[in-house]
């Protein structure tokens, strides 16, 4: 980046600092001069962005995001007065533009950087997004407390990390009803059967040749509305979510596998045949391995829909528990916290899941071009 | 010789008739119970035969036979004017304007999106994993809060439906058309840059044209996600029109047949809704030089 | 061309080999243009004490295209004796390769009748009577190079001590031993084609079909693997039939060479090459290997493999 800007921009945000120290920050206390800890705080991180702004190189990043902790910390605690959360003054707002400032100065210059070591290009690509997504949870925790935002419309971050340790019993119970049962019962079964339909698919053309458009075009279709069919079926419980997650994996599963095992090249299929190779050998050797990558791309599709489905259904109608039911409930119950901390956890279950999916491809396909380029 | 019409048919046809052969098999294995505990409460002798025809014509059946379902979307279709109510019409036309509005601005914002990203590399390296790991977080699960907290707001009815349709296929369209822009060829990059070409000029002469078929794809899988969140959309508050509502009024109050012709309905609009994108792509790849 | 000159074949030439009737025979096939040589005409040498290994009679394949019906081969016979090494050379379309995926059984012809050892095509298939060389190396990216190896001999059947041991011999008869353990995509294109090579005689075939396997290489590594290509034939007396468009390698591997040409695909002529096994390849610039390498330049034109 520019060095002239990164100096402006820096000295705004010093700058910035200095008004904060003068102005109100709360409707009552006329500035941060009677609290020593928190002006002490500030000052220093106002000190620190003049630092930045007089090296206004790479090197400023450092400096940047010292003052930011700094800066930041110091806001999140004058939260703490009652006085100030929620009808903050202008003192206040003031750190926060200069957190923010800093921030994306420091995001702009991290972004910029492209060290020649692979080991700090994985740091960094992983450090950039992580200050991205720290500054935005940070600007959306100081915005709602600041503003006094109602906790029905949107809740701070903390609340919602608070509200979800305190409800961890009921959060197991929800993931364990809906993840554990409904998502991974039916993910086995519907991407086991998908699995075994496109085999038998390939080996007999013509069955192959009617079910794919038939797949194609049932991969496109809103599945989770047969959700009350299926409860119909099989009850409320867990059993008819399953059902609707086989039923919603199956199809992009036959697909992908059908033409995964078509993919072979026909020079590998001649020399199977210059072997003189059956059916089963050729499958176990080389159509199954050659189809691995295009399973995987199911996996990884069937693991977002899977959960999908499985908190879908459970809109249409469950027992007492579960994600999805929990989420509907609460949401007509206005308790938009217990809401947030619902979607944390599918969320991190949603992430998790794709995650270990991901890791098996690449310890199972990690002969595929797209891994060595 | 057989006729290639005859090849490239023949299999999905066979398909088509033996699976509508399954339903009927099972339609009268699965409501084989209910009939017969019917009769046995009128107390009503009963042969074979009026069974059978009983599985496959009763009131409120496990499993509906074929064309049961095909009269009851008859009926709702035509039997109803248009705007009414009970018309199958009016339901499907209410989720249709959801999804078509959300999946108008959700493909905007998210072409939108794709080419800042493109464009500045601090944004592209920021942003891009957000949205990556959005793609595995099931953000349909938010669409009771987005109703809730809008209604709240006071924004009932189309807004808000549009509003998560738009906010799910946002993101695919999004990821997609990333990878559309940077799909073009190292040496065609150079080429343009031998000719001092600006960055805008790369953009409408390189960058767009290599991105069709992928803007394509991603349209396909937008739409669809878009027709699933209206449906989903109107779950939550109990909607009182579109085809989500007619399937939750349908389980509510155990109409089996009133909930599949909405799965039909919801079924032709998702395939109707492809087969446009499908058609203007290939009107589209035809323009563009494809045969 | 032909009529002004006297054929340039017409010279003495004590080094080649000539079959009697010879001279006429190229000499009225170079001055006839039209013409499509009749089956006789093109006999190999009578069978000798050595078996027949490939005894085709007037093979024919067509097929219908868009743009009509393709007579890939037309009436081609050939007869090829054990130990042989036999080159077929022509331009694309000649036929070569689908002459040999006839052979391998990988195509069916529309007429005539083949014996590969002894057997129907099919049989022959089925009893792995040989081993294909593609143009591309097609190892299987998922598995070792050892375990590239092993792959037709696990579906043959061989146990796993002999799998083992046929590895370890293969590997360094093409010198690539110490090469276990990686993966195809770490080897460069010449060391995978190789590997190929091992694999397609690690259980022992009597045949090896080969399909322009050196094509995609580069020139100074093809003549090192031409090189090693002949010690290989040398220490296992195989076989070898070979496809490719290069007239120095069609010549400086073969003990014979086959001259095809298209539309449609037939031998135009069949030439004995006797040079002494333990050829270099300084042999390429003798005398003898030129007047070779002429004639069967010649017989591509007469074949019009040289007209658009």
């Amino acid at each position: 980046m520019d060095p002239r800007k990164l100096r402006l921009g820096f000295l705004f945000a010093a700058g910035a600092i200095v008004l904060a120290l003068l102005l109100p920050s709360g409707p009552r206390s006329p500035s941060l001069l009677p609290s020593p800890a928190i002006w002490q705080t500030t000052a220093c991180a106002g000190l620190l962005f003049l630092c930045a702004a007089w090296m206004a190189n790479a090197r400023a990043t450092a400096f940047g995001l010292a003052g930011i902790t700094l800066a930041g910390g110091a806001t999140l605690a004058m939260l703490r007065d009652p006085a100030i959360a929620g009808s903050a003054g202008t003192g206040f707002w003031m750190i926060v533009i200069a957190v923010w400032l800093a921030a994306a100065l420091c995001v702009v210059n991290l972004a910029a950087m492209r060290p020649l070591r692979t080991d700090r290009q994985n740091i960094l690509n992983i450090l950039v997004p992580l200050l991205f997504g720290a500054v935005v949870f940070y600007l959306w925790e100081v915005g709602v407390r600041g503003f006094g935002v109602p906790p029905v419309l949107l809740p701070s971050p903390s609340a919602a990390a608070a509200k979800f340790a305190s409800s961890l019993p009921t959060l197991c119970t929800d993931f364990v009803q809906t993840f554990v049962r409904g998502v991974l019962i039916g993910y086995a079964i519907g991407c086991g059967a998908g699995l075994l339909v496109a085999i038998l698919a390939h080996r007999y053309a013509f069955l192959g040749r009617g079910l794919l458009p038939l797949g194609n075009f049932f991969s496109a279709l809103p599945l989770v509305g047969i959700a009350p069919i299926m409860v119909m079926w099989f009850g409320f419980d867990w059993p008819s979510k399953a059902a609707v997650v086989a039923l919603v994996t199956f199809f992009p599963m036959l697909v992908n596998a059908l033409a995964g095992l078509s993919a072979s090249g026909h020079i590998e299929r001649d020399l199977m045949r210059s072997y003189a190779a059956n059916h089963s050998q050729s499958l176990s050797k080389l159509y199954l391995p050659a189809a691995m990558p295009f399973i995987f791309n199911a996996l990884k599709i069937n693991a977002t829909l899977a959960l999908i489905g499985a908190i879908v259904a459970e809109f249409f109608g469950t027992p007492t528990q579960g994600i999805g039911f929990r989420i509907s409930t609460e949401a007509g119950r206005m308790a938009i916290d217990m809401v947030w901390a619902e979607i944390a956890l599918a969320a991190l279950a949603g992430m998790g899941f794709y995650g270990l999916v991901a890791l098996a491809e690449r310890a199972t396909t990690f002969w595929h071009p797209s891994y060595r380029t | 010789m057989r006729h290639p019409w005859v090849e490239r048919y023949a299999p999905l046809a066979t398909t088509v008739l033996v699976l509508i052969a399954i339903w009927y098999i099972a339609a009268i294995a699965m409501n084989l119970s209910l009939v017969r505990d019917a009769f046995e409460r009128e107390e009503t002798a009963y042969t074979l035969t009026d069974l059978i025809s009983g599985t496959l014509s009763a009131e409120r059946p496990l499993l509906p036979a074929p064309h049961q379902v095909a009269a009851a979307v008859y009926d709702s279709v035509f039997g109803y004017p248009p705007l009414a109510p009970r018309s199958l019409v009016y339901h499907s036309l209410v989720t249709l304007t959801a999804t078509l509005l959300g999946f108008v601005l959700g493909a905007l914002l998210g072409i939108v999106l794709a080419l800042m990203i493109v464009h500045s590399r601090v944004l592209e390296r920021s942003l891009m994993p957000w949205i990556i790991c959005s793609q595995m977080v099931p953000i349909l699960a938010l669409a009771p809060i987005f109703i809730v907290v809008l209604g709240a707001l006071g924004l009932h009815g189309l807004l808000p439906k549009s509003i998560i349709s738009a906010y799910l296929c946002f993101f695919p369209i999004a990821i997609g058309m990333v990878k559309g822009f940077t799909s073009s060829e190292p040496q065609q990059i150079e080429l343009m840059r031998t000719w001092s070409a600006t960055s805008r000029q790369m953009l409408w002469k390189l960058r767009w044209p290599s991105a069709v078929p992928y803007l394509f794809a991603s349209l396909k899988v937008a739409i669809t996600i878009s027709l699933i969140g209206a449906i989903v959309a109107e779950l939550p508050t109990g909607a009182e029109a579109g085809i989500g509502a007619r399937l939750l009024a349908g389980s509510y109050y155990g109409q089996t047949i009133q909930i599949w012709a909405a799965l039909v309905a919801s079924a032709v609009l998702a395939s109707g809704l492809i087969g446009i994108v499908g058609l203007v792509e290939r009107g589209v790849a035809r323009r563009m030089g494809a045969h | 061309m032909a009529s002004s000159k006297p054929s340039p074949l017409a010279l003495k030439e004590p080094e080649a080999e000539r079959r009697p009737g010879d001279n006429e025979a190229i000499a009225s096939l170079v001055n006839s243009v039209a013409d499509t040589a009749a089956p006789d005409m093109i006999a190999s040498e009578p069978p000798s004490s050595k078996r027949l290994v490939v005894d085709a009679q007037n093979i024919s394949l067509t097929f219908d295209t868009a743009d009509g019906r393709v007579d890939a081969l037309s009436n081609v016979s050939l007869q090829i004796v054990e130990g042989e090494f036999v080159s077929f050379i022509g331009p694309s379309g000649c036929g070569k390769t689908t002459m040999l995926r006839v052979i391998a059984d990988l195509q069916r012809p529309s007429a005539g009748a083949l014996l590969v050892n002894g057997m129907s095509a099919e049989n022959a298939r089925l009893a792995r009577s040989y081993g294909y060389v593609f143009q591309a190396p097609a190892l299987f990216p998922w598995r070792t190079i050892e375990k590239n190896l092993k792959l037709p001999l696990e579906i043959m059947g061989f146990s796993e001590i002999d799998q083992q041991q046929r590895v370890e011999r293969y590997l360094s008869l093409v010198n690539l031993t110490g090469f276990e353990r990686k993966f195809p995509w770490q080897l460069s294109g010449g060391m995978q084609q190789r590997v190929s090579i091992a694999r397609a005689l690690s259980f022992d075939p009597a045949l090896l079909l080969m399909d322009e396997p050196f094509g995609a290489l580069d020139e100074i590594v093809r003549d090192h693997l031409n090189e090693q290509l002949l010690q290989l034939w040398k220490s296992t007396e195989k076989t070898v039939l070979f496809v490719t468009h290069s007239i120095p390698e069609a010549v400086f591997l073969s003990t014979k060479v086959v001259v095809m040409s298209p539309r449609p695909g037939r031998i135009i002529d069949i030439i004995d090459c006797d040079f002494p096994r333990d050829r270099s390849l300084e042999i390429r610039e003798t005398p003898e290997f030129l007047r070779i390498a002429q004639r069967v330049r010649v017989g591509l034109r007469a074949g019009h493999s040289y007209d658009e």
